[in-house]
C-alpha cells in the first residue's frame, strides 16, 4: 500500500490524523468543542436495564405484521418517554421467526415501576358475541361465545374523559382512524339490535346492545369506572394502545456505579497490558521494537476513533476485544522483525533486509489475519448482540493492525533507518 | 534445540496432545459442562451488601424462607454474592430484594439478568453453529491458501491438520473449562464460547507461520529431491521464535487483564489463557507433524 508515495510526507500525514484521532478519542477534551459522536457505552458499563419482550403475532393477519410491530415500537417509546429517562431505545427484532421487541432503559431507579408501566399499556379489542345454545333433555342453558374482530387498539387516534349524559358516569371517548372506523362502522352494521364486547387486556368491560350502525368512528366506554380509573386509561390510550400483546421474557439491569468501577478496571487492564507489550517489544527488538511501539499506539487511536466514528457501543466485550487486539497488532511487526533478522544474516543491507522482511512475511500475515476475519466475521453473524460487539472490534481491529503494522512501521523505517545505511556505507 | 525435531519425536508429543484430549473428555464427561443462564435460561443476579460480613448462609436462609427454591448463591466476598436460580419475576424480584434488605441491611444490586428459556435455547444452538463454522471456514481457507504447494503434500491436508490441531484446541479448553465447572461453579456461558473461537482463530495464526514456512522452503527446494521431515524440522526451528513471540504478547495482555480487568472477565480471560497455550502448542507440535503423518499415508 502507499508504495509510490514519499515517506516523508506519508508520515507526516499519518501523524496528523493520529493527532486527530486523540483529540476526537479523548471525550474530555472532545466535548468541550464538539457535542456530538460522544462515547457510546453499552449499558453493562454505563448501568441500566434492557427489557426483552416477545411480541405475540398470532392474530395478526400476515400482510399488516409489519405495521403492527412498527406500531407497537412507537407506542412503547411514548409510553417509555414517559419516564423522562436520557436516550431510551426501543427497538424490533426478528430471530427464528419470534419476533422481540427490545427496551434500553438507562439510569433507571425502580425497574419494577418501569416494567409494570410498560407492561400496563392497555389491550383493548372489540368482540363479537354469539349465543349458544346447548340443550339437554331436561334443560336448556345457554352461554356466550366471543368471537374475535379486527377490531383493537391499534386503530385508536385519540381518547379522552367524558361524562354520560344520561347516568352521568365518567366514561372514555374514544376515536378511531378512517381504517378502524370503516372496520367499526361494517361491525356495527352486521350487529345491530346484538351485544358488542369490549374487552380491555382480555377481560370483558361492557357489552352494549348496538343501536344503529355507528360511521364516524367514535365510541365510547362506558363500564363501571371512577373518575381516576377512566383519566389513567385515557392517558394510557392517548399513549397509545398495543396493537399486540406482549409478554417479559427476558431482563438484564446493571448497577451504574458497578458498571463504571468495571469500566474503569478494565481501562486500567488494557493500559498495562499495552505497557507490557510495549516493553516487550522494546526489550526484544531494540531499535526496531520502537518503531513497533509508535506503530501500535497510532492503531490505538485509529481503532478507536472508528469505533467512536461507526458508532460501536462499547461494552465489556467489545473493550476486551479492544485489549485483546493489542496483543495480536504487534504480531504482524514480530513476523517482519523475524524475518528482517533473517535476511540480514543473510548478509544483505540493512535497507534492503527490512524490505525483505515486509515482502516475505507478507504471505503469512495475510494468511493469519484473514482467519481472524472469519472468526470476526461468523461471530458477527451467527450470534446475538452481545457477542456482536466483541465481534465488531476484533474485526475492525485486524483491519487496522494490518495498516498501521505494515504501512507505518514501514513508513516509519523509511524515513528514519534510510540513513542508516549510507552513514555506514 | 532438539526438542524442535518435532518429527523425530513426533510420538511423544503427539502422545501428549492425544492424553490431554482424552483426560479432557474424560473431565466433560465426568463432570459434565454446565451452562449459564444466557444458555439454559434463568436468572442471575448480583448483589453487594453494605455490610460485608454478611455471609452466604445467611442470603440463602433468607431467600429460601422468601419462598425461593432450587438456587445457588456464591460468595465473591466483601459483601458480593451472585445468585443462580430459575428465573424470577419482576414481583418476585422485588419481593426477595426487600427481604434481603430489611433482614441483612441495606444493598446495592449490581446485576440482574432475567433470560427466557426460548432466547437461551436459540444462542446455544447458534453458539454450536458458530463454532463449526469457524472450525469448517479456517480449514477450508488454509486448504485455499496451500493451493500452490501440492507437492510433495496435497494442499487439503495442510487443511486437515489445522482442523485437527484446532479440534484438540477445542477439547482441551472445554476440557479446562469443565474442570472449572466441578471446581469453582463456572458455568458456560456466550463469554466461554467466545473465548473458545478466538483461541481457534489465534492458534491458526501459529500454525500458519509455520506452514507459511514449510511452504516457502518447499517452494526453494523445488524440482530438487525433498526429505519432508528436515524441510519440517528445519521450518519449525526457524519460526519457533516467532511462534513464541506473538503468542507471548496476547499472553501479556491476558495477564493483565487477569490480574487488573473486571472480575466479570476473570473466567473469560484465564480460559483463553489456557487456550492460548494450548494453541501455541498445538501449532508447533502437532500440526506439522500430522501433516508429515498425511504425508506418510501416501
Amino acid at each position: 500500500m502507499f508504495n509510490k508515495v514519499n515517506p516523508t510526507r506519508l508520515l507526516v500525514i499519518i501523524l496528523i490524523l493520529a493527532l486527530g484521532a486523540a483529540f476526537f478519542d479523548y471525550d474530555p477534551l472532545w466535548t468541550k468543542f464538539f457535542h456530538f459522536r460522544e462515547w457510546r457505552l453499552g449499558l453493562d458499563l454505563a448501568g441500566g436495564t434492557v427489557l426483552t419482550y416477545n411480541i405475540d403475532l398470532s392474530k395478526v393477519r400476515a400482510q399488516d405484521q409489519t405495521s403492527v410491530i412498527n406500531g407497537l415500537r412507537d407506542v412503547i417509546e411514548k409510553r417509555v418517554n414517559l419516564f423522562g429517562v436520557s436516550e431510551p431505545k426501543v427497538y424490533t427484532e426478528e430471530e427464528g421467526g419470534e419476533h422481540r421487541l427490545i427496551v434500553e432503559l438507562s439510569g433507571v431507579k425502580d425497574v419494577g415501576a418501569a416494567i409494570s408501566e410498560i407492561g400496563a399499556t392497555p389491550f383493548l379489542d372489540f368482540r363479537e358475541v354469539k349465543e349458544v345454545t346447548t340443550t339437554t333433555s331436561t334443560q336448556s342453558t345457554s352461554t356466550l361465545e366471543f368471537i374475535p374482530t379486527e377490531l383493537n387498539g391499534r386503530y385508536i387516534i385519540g381518547a379522552q374523559t367524558s361524562f354520560n349524559s344520561v347516568t352521568n358516569k365518567p366514561q372514555v371517548d374514544l376515536e378511531f382512524n378512517s381504517e378502524g372506523a370503516k372496520i367499526f362502522q361494517d361491525l356495527t352494521a352486521k350487529n345491530i339490535g346484538k351485544p358488542l364486547a369490549i374487552f380491555l387486556d382480555n377481560q370483558l368491560i361492557e357489552m352494549p346492545i348496538v343501536q344503529e350502525e355507528i360511521s364516524g368512528g367514535k365510541a365510547q366506554i362506558t363500564g363501571n369506572f371512577t373518575l381516576a380509573d377512566v383519566q389513567k386509561m385515557v392517558e394510557r390510550f392517548n399513549a397509545g394502545a398495543l396493537p399486540a400483546p406482549i409478554t417479559l421474557v427476558d431482563q438484564r439491569t446493571v448497577d451504574s456505579v458497578f458498571g463504571a468501577n468495571v469500566l474503569n478496571q478494565a481501562i486500567l487492564a488494557g493500559v498495562i497490558g499495552f505497557i507490557a507489550v510495549a516493553v516487550f517489544m522494546i526489550l526484544f527488538y531494540k531499535r526496531l521494537g520502537i518503531y513497533a511501539v509508535v506503530a501500535l499506539i497510532i492503531y490505538a487511536l485509529f481503532s478507536l476513533a472508528i469505533f467512536k466514528l461507526v458508532p460501536v457501543t462499547m461494552s465489556l466485550a467489545g473493550i476486551a476485544g479492544f485489549i485483546l487486539s493489542v496483543g495480536m497488532a504487534v504480531d504482524a511487526n514480530i513476523l517482519v522483525f523475524e524475518r528482517t533478522k533473517e535476511e540480514l544474516k543473510l548478509g544483505l543491507s540493512y535497507k534492503t533486509a527490512i524490505e525483505e522482511g515486509f515482502k516475505r512475511a507478507w504471505t503469512s500475515i495475510r494468511d493469519s489475519n484473514t482467519s481472524t476475519l472469519i472468526t470476526s466475521f461468523v461471530l458477527y453473524y451467527f450470534t446475538s448482540s452481545f457477542v456482536r460487539g466483541f465481534a465488531l472490534t476484533l474485526g475492525i481491529g485486524v483491519l487496522i493492525s494490518l495498516f498501521s503494522s505494515i504501512t507505518t512501521t514501514r513508513t516509519l523505517l523509511r524515513v528514519f533507518e534510510s540513513r542508516r545505511d549510507i552513514v555506514k556505507n | 534445540m532438539s526438542f524442535l525435531n518435532v518429527i523425530q519425536y513426533r510420538k511423544i508429543y503427539l502422545s501428549i496432545a492425544a492424553s490431554f484430549v482424552i483426560l479432557s473428555w474424560i473431565a466433560i464427561l465426568v463432570f459434565g459442562l454446565k451452562p449459564g443462564i444466557d444458555l439454559s435460561g434463568g436468572t442471575e443476579w448480583q448483589i453487594t451488601f453494605q455490610n460485608s460480613n454478611v455471609s452466604s448462609q445467611q442470603v440463602e436462609n433468607t431467600l429460601a424462607l422468601n419462598g425461593l427454591n432450587e438456587f445457588t448463591v456464591l460468595n465473591f466476598g466483601g459483601g458480593t454474592f451472585l445468585i443462580r436460580s430459575n428465573q424470577i419475576n419482576a414481583a418476585n424480584h422485588q419481593k426477595y430484594f426487600n427481604a434481603l434488605k430489611d433482614k441483612l441491611g441495606d444493598l446495592r444490586e449490581d446485576n440482574f439478568s432475567n433470560i427466557g428459556p426460548a432466547v437461551s435455547k436459540e444462542l446455544a444452538h447458534k453458539a454450536f453453529i458458530a463454532i463449526l463454522l469457524v472450525l469448517l471456514g479456517i480449514s477450508l481457507y488454509i486448504a485455499y491458501a496451500f493451493r500452490k504447494v501440492s507437492r510433495p503434500v496435497s494442499s487439503w491436508k495442510y487443511g486437515m491438520a489445522t482442523l485437527v490441531s484446532l479440534v484438540h484446541d477445542v477439547s482441551v479448553t472445554t476440557g479446562f473449562l469443565a474442570i472449572l465447572g466441578k471446581w469453582r461453579g463456572v458455568l458456560i456461558d456466550t463469554n466461554s464460547i467466545v473465548a473458545l473461537l478466538v483461541v481457534m482463530g489465534f492458534s491458526v495464526h501459529d500454525t500458519i507461520v509455520v506452514f507459511d514456512r514449510i511452504r516457502e522452503n518447499l517452494y526453494k527446494r523445488r524440482g530438487k529431491q525433498i526429505n519432508l521431515k528436515e524441510v519440517i524440522e528445519y521450518s519449525v526451528k526457524e519460526t519457533f521464535r516467532r511462534s513464541v513471540n506473538t503468542s507471548f504478547t496476547l499472553i501479556l495482555v491476558l495477564v493483565a487483564l487477569l490480574i487488573f480487568g473486571p472480575f466479570s472477565l476473570f473466567y473469560f480471560v484465564l480460559t483463553m489463557l489456557v487456550g492460548t497455550f494450548f494453541g501455541t502448542y498445538s501449532s508447533i507440535f502437532i500440526a506439522s507433524p500430522l501433516l508429515y503423518l498425511k504425508y506418510k499415508e501416501q
